[in-house]
């Protein structure tokens, strides 16, 4: 009898719910640190990030239009989910150059996290609302609504809390996203799109790519159907292109530079409020 | 083509003029700039003069702040940040807030008359909104000094450091009180840059805040126009900018300071939609409507400029509407009678004209007022569009001016989709007598403020900014301290 032949697994694209080849047939030939094994992963182009952005902006309006509590129980479905599948993203995290140790530091941390948002859905328009004492006979209160289609460039250091960090607190806040992957540790981005396809998360709310950000970073950033951008990283130059490129639509550029993801400071409610707008509606008061 | 109100209301029976006296108001013929706590002339004794657009008068000369006055006046701002503001107790600082607002109360009359000397606005609206307004910002933000600790749940807050605040001219007064007030609340200091055509209330608050023994630099006062502005957002030692004007110079900053790891707010251009639905109070939403779009001339960046109609009494909405602006007066902004005003510069007027020349070309059908007109200074009737659909460039851009456009509309979605269907999004106006509507619509519509059954009201205690190309950021409420620090 001979050694098994393994299956191996295509890395594909995550876009409106479906895993997509990316249209441009590029490929990117991914090796692990120690040589052991290759993987072709996708190059995502401009035109796939251009779908994706319409995937995200037709599935705005109904995720925003859920409620606070539906959100909560989908973040939270998402933990559970990556809890089930441990292993896989022991194999992967290892294979992109972890030891056994921080994967699994890395894992519990990502679940926490995914826990920890999906407690805040129905928590933080409560905390961060108010009603406004007007000096006039009007009724006047201000909450928060999502800031609509946001795109993510996640850390490149850190891929699975990496990528749990930036969409968690952009999707309990009822945003949809496009998220590009960690380039040089990509595996585990496309399997958490597996977690997150399997989690009751709607079509097109949580979109990933993967490919190169020096060939995407321009086009995530410029794109004018996009009302917020979360960059994380700590090039100067990319982040002036992103903060320039805003400029064209007035998106919110949302900077993380180099930061330590598993600290916990760098989960909390102000990430939430990163991509919120808040809203403030008067009535009058009288018969 | 031109349509007539049906109504006339061309009778013997006038108002008697009624105007605010001006006796009382000390103007001088020279203002400088206000640096380090004093008055100073710019390095290159450069001035500019400013004029009542009522009648073209000059009022006086304004010393023109070059790259090295911003220079002076953000290092006076610099040193009395790290020496002082940022380390005195904020019960000290909150005290002398308070000191500013009571002072603009005692002196507000002088203030009112000022505003509408030199910007044109009706006094009525100068005595009874912007200067109350103001005052009650300073109020308001002052009592803030020292509770900070409350306004962010689980995190401290730090000042930025120097803000540049560069403001416009359809609120000069109001303006500076919106970017003074939380700046100077939570331990920032400042550089003020009024607008080239209204910067005569700003120097009179910095007599005020002289008159306060604020300490030296931490408010400084450059007049000037775009390139002083430019200086002022380009300076290295500027940690953040506070901007309101139009969106393309809002686009231009955030350019200008990517990269720098400076803090910006914006508050740019808008379009709202003010909707009225077949259920509305019809009469109380044609007040509405002209509350919306000829408060302060339309030189408002949140005036209702789109009007949307339900089919069923858009013609009824859109005759009430024509009689109603038959009875605004238009004239003298001294005179307490006056609705509207004239138009704040020579430049804008060019630019409303412009639009209705464009609005009228591609088809659509205007009726203005039949109103006289003063034949010196810049004045424009009020104007309203018919025929006119979404991609019309006066459904589109914004005018800054008194002239409406309007589009009836027959179901909720229709209505929701074309009001959303702009790059902008700062406010918008919802009519109807049903509840229900009222929270659907004030959800759909994508801007920072919604009026519902009423129009154009500010409070310093209410959050206001934009959504999409109307700006970034809130002033106003507790929302309004956000900008000016870090949480740490």
């Amino acid at each position: 009898m001979g050694k098994r032949i393994n299956v191996q697994k295509t890395y594909k694209l995550y876009i409106d719910g479906k895993f997509p080849r990316t249209e441009s047939g590029r490929y990117i030939k991914w090796q692990d640190p120690k040589e052991t094994t290759l993987v072709n992963v996708c190059r995502g182009s401009r035109k796939d990030f251009r779908n994706a952005v319409v995937a995200a902006r037709k599935a705005a309006s109904g995720w925003s239009c859920r409620t606070a509590y539906n959100r909560g129980q989908i973040l939270y479905r998402i933990g559970e989910i990556l809890e089930g599948r441990r292993e896989q993203f022991m194999t992967e995290l290892t294979l992109q150059g972890s030891t056994k140790k921080q994967a699994e530091k890395e894992i519990d941390q990502a679940i926490e996290r995914l826990i920890y948002y999906a407690g805040w859905a129905d928590k933080y328009v409560q905390v961060f609302s108010r009603v406004n004492p007007v000096a006039m006979p009007y009724f006047n209160f201000s909450f928060l609504e999502s800031v609509g289609v946001v795109a993510a460039i996640a850390p490149d250091d850190i891929s699975l809390l990496g990528s749990v960090s930036v969409l968690a607190p952009i999707i309990v806040g009822g945003n949809t996203a496009i998220m590009l992957a960690s380039e040089s540790r990509p595996l585990c981005a496309i399997t958490f799109a597996e977690v997150i396809h399997t989690s009751d998360v709607p079509a097109g709310v949580v979109n990933i790519l993967t490919g190169q950000r020096s060939e995407l970073l321009d086009h995530f950033s410029s794109h004018m159907d996009v009302n917020a951008v979360v960059y994380c990283g700590n090039d100067p130059e990319e982040i002036e292109l992103v903060q320039s490129n805003s400029a064209l639509n007035v998106k919110r550029p949302v900077i993380y530079r180099g930061q330590n993801w598993s600290d916990k400071k760098m989960q909390g409610p102000y990430h939430i409020l990163e991509t919120q707008e808040t809203k403030t509606t008067w009535h009058p008061v009288g018969v | 083509m031109k349509t007539k109100s049906k109504m006339n209301y061309k009778t013997d029976w006038v108002y008697n003029p009624a105007p605010e006296s001006a006796d009382h108001v000390r103007i001088q013929e020279r203002y400088d700039l206000f640096i380090n706590g004093k008055f100073i002339p710019s390095v290159k004794n450069a001035y500019f003069k400013t004029i009542n657009p009522a009648n073209e008068n000059k009022l006086a000369q304004v010393a023109e702040a070059q790259k090295t006055d911003v220079g002076l006046a953000v290092r006076a701002a610099k040193k009395a940040y790290e020496n002082i503001w940022s380390k005195m107790d904020p019960s000290e600082r909150g005290k002398y807030i308070f000191r500013i607002a009571r002072l603009i109360q005692e002196r507000a009359r002088e203030f009112a008359v000022i505003e509408s000397l030199d910007g044109g606005k009706p006094i009525r609206e100068s005595r009874d909104v912007d200067i109350p307004l103001a005052a009650a910002h300073f109020f308001y933000y002052a009592g803030w000094a020292d509770k900070l600790e409350y306004a962010f749940p689980g995190r401290k807050t730090q000042p930025v450091g120097v803000a540049g605040q560069i403001i416009p001219w359809n609120f000069p007064l109001l303006m500076a009180a919106w970017k003074l007030a939380p700046a100077l609340a939570t331990g920032n200091t400042v550089v003020l840059k009024p607008a080239e055509t209204t910067p005569l209330t700003a120097m009179k608050l910095a007599e005020i805040i002289q008159e306060c023994d604020l300490p030296p630099g931490v408010v400084n006062i450059v007049n000037g126009g775009g390139e002083t502005g430019q200086a002022l957002v380009e300076h290295p030692d500027v940690d953040k900018i506070a901007f309101t004007g139009s969106t393309e110079v809002g686009k231009f900053i955030m350019k200008t300071v990517a990269g720098t790891g400076k803090k910006y707010t914006l508050e740019l251009g808008g379009k709202a939609a003010n909707i009225i639905f077949e259920d509305a109070p019809l009469d109380q939403a044609v007040e509405g409507i002209i509350t919306g779009i000829f408060f302060n001339q339309g030189h408002v960046c949140c005036a209702g400029s789109r009007l949307f109609v339900q089919e069923s009494v858009a013609e009824t909405v859109i005759s009430k509407l024509k009689n109603r602006m038959e009875t605004l007066i238009v004239g003298d902004p001294l005179d307490k009678n006056t609705d509207i005003g004239a138009i704040n510069s020579k430049a804008q007027l060019d630019k409303i004209k412009m639009y209705v020349d464009i609005g009228q070309k591609e088809g659509g059908e205007i009726f203005q007022s039949s109103c006289n007109l003063p034949k010196k200074g810049y004045w424009h009737a009020p104007s309203l569009f018919t025929g006119v659909s979404q991609s019309h460039r006066v459904v589109q851009e914004e005018i800054f001016g008194p002239v409406l456009a309007i589009q009836s509309f027959r179901t909720v979605d229709e209505v929701i989709a074309k009001a959303n269907n702009t790059p902008f999004g700062l406010s918008g106006g919802v009519w109807t007598d049903k509840g229900s509507k009222i929270f659907a619509l004030s959800k759909a519509i994508r801007a920072g403020v919604i009026w519902a059954n009423t129009f154009n009201k500010f409070d310093p205690s209410s959050p206001f900014g934009g959504y999409k190309e109307s700006g970034l950021g809130r002033e106003g409420g507790l929302e309004g301290l956000m900008p000016y620090v870090h949480l740490v």
